[in-house]
Parts: structure tokens; sequence; C-alpha cells
């Protein structure tokens, strides 16, 4: 018998103070898909904040603490396009002129994968034994879309949820305003902008929206809640792995 | 120091390079002399008649209107018929180009038909295209002293007869005959390509046809 | 416009534009006209992937030989009798314009739709010295009675409404009869293109911008929709033309190339109306054509941005994609960056240009959501680039105290793990607690940029971290 693939997960920071239930959503998805996962207990935050706000040195110093901790896994999963994509697509830049930090980094990257993407294009899982009852539209993360190329993933993984239909968006890849720190630096122009976002996602008249990184995801439901709409927010991840017992994003509790 | 050589050699400090470096050298000759092609569109890749209902179709689709003729001859009547499906007095002023200048217009006998560059008075200015260009529906007009460019962009109304043998897949056949024509490296004064009548979208982003130049663009396609 | 932008006052600025409306109604329109526009014309065209990558590579080996294409080209536009001026800055430029027009005896001067004349602030100066500027593009006309700015780099008056438009042309052309009717875009057209005509023909000089410079042949290039680059250039007895260096491409195949991208990703046509190739002036037995022609070519900045990580936006060809796809132009429109370019582009270009000290804003004012590079016809990485500002504002100190107080605070935490661990769980209990069963909180001090305009979704309670230590795992 082969040896289960060893996964390690990256929670990402808004994952673990947040919404912890996106994290056991990915590891049950994970732990389906026939790999052991692992959750190293000294992540905190991949450095995209420090990278974003032209802190190199701060980013790197974070980019070694991942490196460090996740190299010995044979893949590393992330429930956001963000982050995968700041270890993915940043990490190997912030170490130029070493070549041993930089081959460290770009191993890292090669084995990093966004969840969806790794559920479906490495590990090629079929449709999953799930349901939900109602018509949701998707949120196409900016990172996740334009850094990894995540967009047909998540629909193909939703589009054999029992019970699922899914509505699109006038404009599905258009930026929700969050930009990490933007949205409280420039807590005006990020409104306009989710105001939008808000709107296309009311128009579709789905029930749920769905997205796959939590970032977005709370900054779309806060202005939903604050409108007064009753669309729910989730991580994708948490209906593909059935695990929506709990309230929404944002949502009161039961 | 002027400042040429302040620009120039900020440039080569910028690019790490000399003036007098020969493989940069070499690397600019040899490109300027072979003008390789790039990416060049299917679209226009067609055999000659496809090629032409192509020209038409697409220049059709800017707005410009097009009426096709079997002969050189039928151009005079064709265009005192445009006239009068536009209601537009009978007169036309057009170049000297010796296509135009053979052409039977004293058979349409209300025609007043005066030539040379434009002052801004005429309703109609009718000129003679190199080439077409299927790829977009183009027109290629360029100056000389039978050909003023005037007559392009101050009249309302602007007739461009083409020969349908000229029309082209691509703006690469065209560079490759002005090449041939007036040498390589060498250009007329002005060259014009022209796609559709002149328009505007700055007003509320509202398409209006007529902003300074043609209002209306009529392309006789011959052959 | 030349010296200092208003691009320090940025969110004061962005404040003022989102209190707008019809400048939000205005800028609303581009999703219809120019976005949707671009997206069939490129879903017409299989070539236009390999296009862009053939319009950036040949851009790139054109600026790695910068020097020889710009000395190829001074080359053939003096064979073809022809003048070349080179300036190394803004008031360089303008004074060797000015030095033309007054050797030309001109009073009035027609231009083209011309951003670098912007960018320079030649309008100002001619009117100091004495020269009346007539801009002719019909947006360019309006904004110039309106004592404005352009507000994006190919709409120039996007932000302006009809109504507004008309109040204009009554208040400046003094002969109109106030029975006209002004009511449609139509008839202000029509007002403008006999006002124009008239300042077209009485022109001593006209001024025009390049979309390109040929080396192969020493021809400027200008694309136009209007016409009335072409009769600023035709009718006048001296034509000049202001471009700046990285506008040069080596051959006719190479302009075919970026002409195929430049049109599909401005406005969503095929090719513009008029591509106009201009070489020298006229020749001998020409009925028409100016007597003169001059090129002046400019650097302002830009041989400094060679070999450095801005050296990609020496290919922007100012089709102005980036900027109807950005998100936050779409929010605030032009003016509010203070500078001559808005939107990506001119986040990355001002800083270059005018210096970071007043521009740092306008880095940081995006979501860096990457839209603008996706459309980008010459696949220059906008994002990128303007995360290299924010390095250079952080490097240089210049980064707000708030924001480097923020940052430090969290590389504190998150470089201990145990410190962060404990810190987030208090955090999230206590969060999660004063949410209480609303699961959400509509105001939080310190977050106060959040919950103004939105809930903040309440932590479930619980870190992750401590949930999956609770159920034993590793």
């Amino acid at each position: 018998m082969t040896p289960k693939p060893r996964v390690g997960l990256f929670v990402t920071c808004l994952v673990d103070f947040f919404r912890p239930t996106v994290g056991f959503a990915a590891v049950k998805l994970i732990e389906d898909a026939g790999c052991e996962v692992f959750v190293p207990a000294g992540q905190t935050c991949c450095g995209q904040p420090a990278y974003n706000s032209g802190d190199r040195a701060g980013a790197r110093a974070l980019a070694e603490q991942v490196i460090a901790l996740f190299e010995g896994f044979d893949h590393v999963v992330i429930p956001s396009g963000s982050c995968a994509g700041m270890i993915k697509v940043h990490y190997p830049s912030l170490f130029a002129g070493e070549p041993g930090w930089t081959l460290r980094a770009e191993r890292l990257a090669a084995k990093t994968h966004e969840l969806t993407a790794f559920l479906t294009d490495v590990l090629g899982v079929g449709p999953l034994p799930t349901a939900w009852e109602g018509t949701a539209t998707y949120h196409d993360s900016c990172s996740g879309l334009r850094e990894l190329g995540v967009k047909d993933q998540p629909r193909k993984l939703l589009a054999a949820v029992d019970g699922l239909t899914v509505k699109e968006m006038r404009d599905p890849e258009s930026c929700c305003g969050f930009g990490g720190t933007f949205c409280v630096k420039y807590d005006e122009i990020s409104n306009a902008i989710v105001d939008r976002k808000a709107a296309d996602v009311r128009s579709t008249g789905a029930d749920l929206l769905l997205g796959g990184d939590l970032g977005c995801l709370l900054n779309i439901a806060g202005k939903l809640k604050r409108e007064g709409s009753t669309v729910e927010v989730r991580h994708v991840a948490e209906v593909l792995a059935g695990m929506t017992a709990g309230p929404a994003i944002g949502g009161a509790k039961r | 120091m002027s400042s040429r050589e302040a620009i120039l050699g900020r440039i080569r400090r910028s690019l790490g390079a000399s003036g007098s470096d020969a493989p940069r050298h070499d690397a600019v000759r040899h490109h300027l002399h072979t003008t390789p092609r790039n990416v060049v569109p299917a679209r226009g890749q067609l055999p000659p008649a496809e090629r032409v209902a192509l020209f038409c179709r697409k220049a059709e689709e800017v707005f410009a209107s097009v009426v096709r003729l079997d002969r050189p001859d039928g151009i005079p009547s064709a265009v005192a018929d445009y006239l009068r499906s536009r209601n537009l007095p009978q007169a036309i002023r057009r170049g000297d180009d010796p296509r135009l200048a053979a052409l039977p217009w004293e058979r349409e006998a209300q025609l007043a038909v005066s030539t040379g560059a434009s002052a801004g008075a005429d309703l109609v200015g009718v000129s003679h295209a190199d080439a077409g260009v299927a790829e977009t529906g183009t027109l290629v007009l360029t100056s000389g002293p039978d050909n003023p460019t005037t007559l392009n962009f101050l009249p309302d109304h602007h007739i461009v007869v083409v020969d349908a043998s000229t029309v082209s897949g691509d703006y690469e056949t065209v560079w490759a005959d002005l090449r041939r024509r007036f040498g390589a490296g060498a250009m007329p004064r002005t060259v014009n390509l022209v796609t559709g009548p002149s328009r505007s979208a700055d007003i509320e982003e509202t398409l209006l046809l007529g902003a300074h130049g043609p209002r209306s663009l009529h392309i006789l396609v011959v052959g | 416009m030349s010296g200092a932008p208003a691009s320090a006052t940025f969110p004061k600025n962005a404040r003022a534009a989102l209190a707008n409306p019809p400048l939000l109604k205005a800028i609303a329109h581009i999703e219809e006209t120019l976005v949707s526009g671009r997206r069939r014309a490129i879903d017409a065209l299989p070539e236009f992937e390999a296009l862009r990558d053939a319009g950036r590579d040949l851009k790139a080996h054109t600026l790695a030989h910068l020097d020889l294409y710009l000395e190829a080209f001074e080359r053939k536009v003096m064979d073809a009798g022809g003048h070349v001026h080179w300036a190394a800055d803004a008031a360089e430029a303008n004074s060797i314009i000015l030095d033309i027009c007054k050797a030309a005896g001109a009073r009035t001067v027609t231009k083209g739709k011309s951003m670098i004349t912007e960018e320079v602030g030649l309008n100002a100066f001619l009117e100091g010295n004495g020269v009346r500027p007539v801009e002719t593009d019909l947006g360019e006309y309006i904004i110039q009675l309106r004592g404005e700015t352009p507000s994006h780099i190919i709409a120039p008056a996007v932000h302006v409404n009809k109504e507004q438009v008309a109040a204009d042309f009554r208040r400046a052309h003094t002969d109109l009869d106030p029975r006209r009717n002004l009511d449609e875009p139509v008839s202000l057209l029509a007002e403008a293109r006999g006002v124009l005509r008239e300042r077209f023909l009485a022109a001593d000089v006209g001024i025009t911008g390049a979309n390109f410079l040929v080396a192969e042949t020493g021809s400027t290039v200008i694309v136009t929709n209007e016409g009335n680059g072409d009769l600023s250039q035709i009718l006048p007895k001296t034509h000049i033309v202001l471009a700046s260096i990285e506008k040069v491409v080596p051959t006719l195949e190479d302009v075919a190339t970026i002409m195929r991208l430049l049109a599909r990703s401005a406005t969503g046509q095929e090719m513009s109306v008029y591509t106009t190739f201009s070489t020298g002036p006229r020749r001998p037995g020409d009925p028409d054509g100016p007597e003169a022609f001059h090129v002046v070519l400019l650097d302002n900045g830009r041989s400094a941005m060679l070999g450095t990580e801005f050296e990609d936006m020496l290919r922007c060809i100012r089709c102005g994609a980036c900027i109807n796809h950005c998100p936050v132009y779409r929010s605030i429109g032009g003016h509010a960056y203070g500078s001559v370019y808005p939107g990506p582009m001119g986040s990355v270009l001002t800083p270059s240009l005018y210096g970071l000290e007043t521009s740092a804003h306008l880095a940081n004012a995006s979501t860096l959501c990457g839209r603008c590079e996706s459309v980008c016809p010459m696949r220059i990485p906008l994002p990128k680039m303007l995360r290299h500002w924010r390095e250079k504002e952080f490097e240089r100190h210049l980064t707000p105290r708030k924001a480097r107080l923020g940052l430090a605070a969290w590389r504190l935490l998150a470089n201990r793990p145990r410190l962060y661990g404990l810190t987030t769980r208090l955090a999230a209990w206590g969060l999660a607690r004063l949410a209480g069963k609303s699961g959400a909180l509509t105001s939080l001090p310190l977050a106060g940029g959040w919950t103004k305009w939105r809930d903040l979704p309440a932590p479930e309670g619980g870190t992750f971290r401590t949930e999956w230590a609770k159920r034993g795992r590793h």
C-alpha cells in the first residue's frame, strides 16, 4: 500500500481568527480525498500584509517561518487564493540573490495549492457526496483568479453538489474592494467598490454567496448584512464539506 | 552638453551600454533592414474574392457605405447617384490623380468637377485609395502632387475609389507595397489609414459620426 | 499643470468625487461602452493573446536599443526635411515649442489630442507667452473651456454631462443664438464642429502628439477618431510633434502589431478611424500639408526609468484599458488622482514624473486586484510596480506613522507564534462575546474604517488552532 500523501494545511490568519469552520471543512475535504493532514502549530501569517505595504523585510521574516514549517510536506494546501498566491507567486522574489533561500522558496511554491485547485487539479476528486438546497453565486477572488487561475475548479466541485444551482453575477471577476489594509486606509473607496459587488450579488437572486477567500467574504458579508440583505455568505469549503450547520459568515446564531 | 547628448547618455548609462557597442548596432540594423513580420491575423488571409467581400463587410461595420462596380468607367455615374441619394448638389472636388482624371466625367453633364486641394468649402471630396485592407475595412491614401490630403478631411462627404485588386488581407502587404513604390525607409509626406467616417464619443460616450472629418464615407470598389 | 500635481490630497479629492453623483453616473457608462466593447473586439480576434506577447517583446527589444532607434529616427526625419529637437524636461520642451511658434509668427495654434502636452503643461505656458492654444479634440475642447484637465487619457471629458457642455458652449461661444437647441449630443457636436472649423483654418501652427515614432521611416503617427489631429497638422504652415522618447518603434510592421492592440484595448474598435503617418514637411508639388515639420523628443524622467523596476512602464501605449477596468477609478473618476495620468498607469507613472513625496497615496490606493495587468495589451505588471512604489515609500520612511506602527505590531506578533496564539485567542473570544447572538459587530473602536460602512462579521469564538489542539490533533 502506498503511504497517504502528507498535506500541511496553512489555515491562514483570517480563518484561524474568524472562522475555524473553514479550516475543519478543508481538513475534511483533504482527508476524504485520501490524504493525511497536518497543521503545524507555529503558523501565523504568510506575510502578505507586510509585503503589500512595502515592508519586504517584514514579509521575508514571515516567509522564512512558513518555509521552515511547511517544506517537509508533500503538499501545502491553503483555503485562500490570496495566501496561496503569496507563497506560490511572490515568495521566491523575496529572496533574490540568495540561492539557498530562493531554492527553498521555489520548492515550497511548487507544492503549494489553493484548496479547490488542489482537490481538482492535483487529486482529481470526483463528485463529493454532499447536498445544499438552493441557488448560490460565486465570487472569484482576485489573487486566486489572476495569480493562480482558480476559476473553473470551485465551479466544477459545486456543480456536483446535490440541489445546488450556481447563478453567475454580471461580473464575478471584479474586485470586492477588500484589498487587505486598503479597506481601512481608503475606506470610502472600498465601500463604493463593495457596494457595487453587493448589488451584483443581490441582482442574481441567489440565497448564498460563496467564495474561496475569507477576506473578500468578510467584506461582502459585512456589506450585505449592513444593507439588511438575507443573502448568506460562506466559504466554498463549508458547502463542499457539508459543514453548513452553524451560522453563515456574520450571520446570527440560531 | 546638449540635451540630445544628455538624454542619449542617460539612456546608455541606464541600459549599461555604450553607443559604439557593435552587437547592439547590428541588432538594430538587422531589424530595420529585415522588417520582420510579427503576428498577422488569419482573418484576412483569403482568396481574392472573399478578401474583397471581407473588406466591404468590415467597412460597412464601421459605418462606411460601399458600392461595387465592375469597371472604372462606371465611377462618374456612381458618384452622381450617391449625390442624388443624399440630396447633395451635383458638385465634387478631386485631386488630379491620373486614375481619376482619366474617367469619363463628361458623361455626367450635371456634375461639376473641380480639382485640387480643399480650402474647406467643398461638400464632397473624391479620392483614389492606393489600397484597401480587408482585416479592418481600412483605406490607404497617400499624399502627393495629385492627391491632396485636405480632401480626405475637410469635405462633409468623402467618396473613395479603391481598386479591388489592391485590397490586401493585412497591413503588412501595404507596407511592402509602399517600400516597393517609394523605396525602403521612405514614405510619402502623409499616409492616411481611414477606417470609416469621422466619429466622436466624447459627449456622454454617445457615438456620433462626423466629428471634424467627413460625416460620411462612401467607398466605390472597382473590379 | 507642470510642477507638483494635486496627488498629495488624494483622499480629499476622492471624497469629493464620491459625493458627486453626476460624475459617478458618467463613469458608470464606461462598463457598457469601453469595457464591453473591448471584450467584443477581443473575442473576435483569436490572435489577440499572441499579439500581446509580440507587442511586449517588440517594445522590450526597442527599449533595450532605445538610443540607437532614436538616432535612426532622427536621421530619417532630417532626411525627409524635418527638424528634431531634444528636450530633457517639460520646461525645455515648452521653450522649444514657443521658439518655433514665435519664429513662425504664430498667434494661435490648434492642437490635436495629446497627453504629453498635458504632461508638460504646454497650454498654460503658451498662453502666458502670448500664443493662444486651441484644443480641437471635442473632449479636450470641452475641458479647455471649463478650465479643467482631462479625467481620462482617451475620454478626457468623460466626467462632464451634456447639460454642462451646453452651458459651457453658451458661455464661450458669444455669438451663439440663445434660441439654438443644444439639448442633444448631436447638436453640441455640430456647434463645436462649426466653431472649430474656423479655428483650424485660421491657425498658424498645429501641434500634435504621436502614438508612434517610426525609426525605419522617420514618420510620426497619430491615431484618432475625429480627424482633428489631421486638420491640426495639414492646414497650418508649421506642424510640431511633441512625443516622449519611448514612443519610438522600429518598423512599420511593429506599428501594425501595436495598432492591432491599441484601439481594441482602448475603445473596442478594431481600428481607430484615422491612423496617419507624417513624414517631413510637404514635398515639392504637394498641394497641401505643412511647410515646416518639427519633432520635439521629450525625456522628462523616462531615461531614468530604464534599467529600473519601472522600465516595463515604458511599454505603455496609453490605451486606457487599465483605467477602464480599475475598481478604484470606477469609483472616483480621474481628477481625484490629481495627476495628468489617472488610474493604474498613472499611479505608476506619476511618482516617476513628479516625485514620490507628493504622490505616495496613488500606489497605496489600489486593492492590487490585478485586473489592470490582465487587460494591459503590453502585459505591463502594474500591480508589481505599484508594490515597488510602496516599497520605496517604506524604505524612505514616507509611510504614515499609523501604518508603520500597525505593521510593526503585526510583525512582532506574527513572528512569535505563542504570543500570537494567545493574543488572537483572547481577541477572538472577546469579539465573539461582544457580538453575542447577532454574529456581527456594527461598530468597533479602532476599526471605524470598516464598521462605518459595513458590519464586521464576528469570530466564531475559539481560534482554529486552539480548537484543533482541543481535538488532540497534530
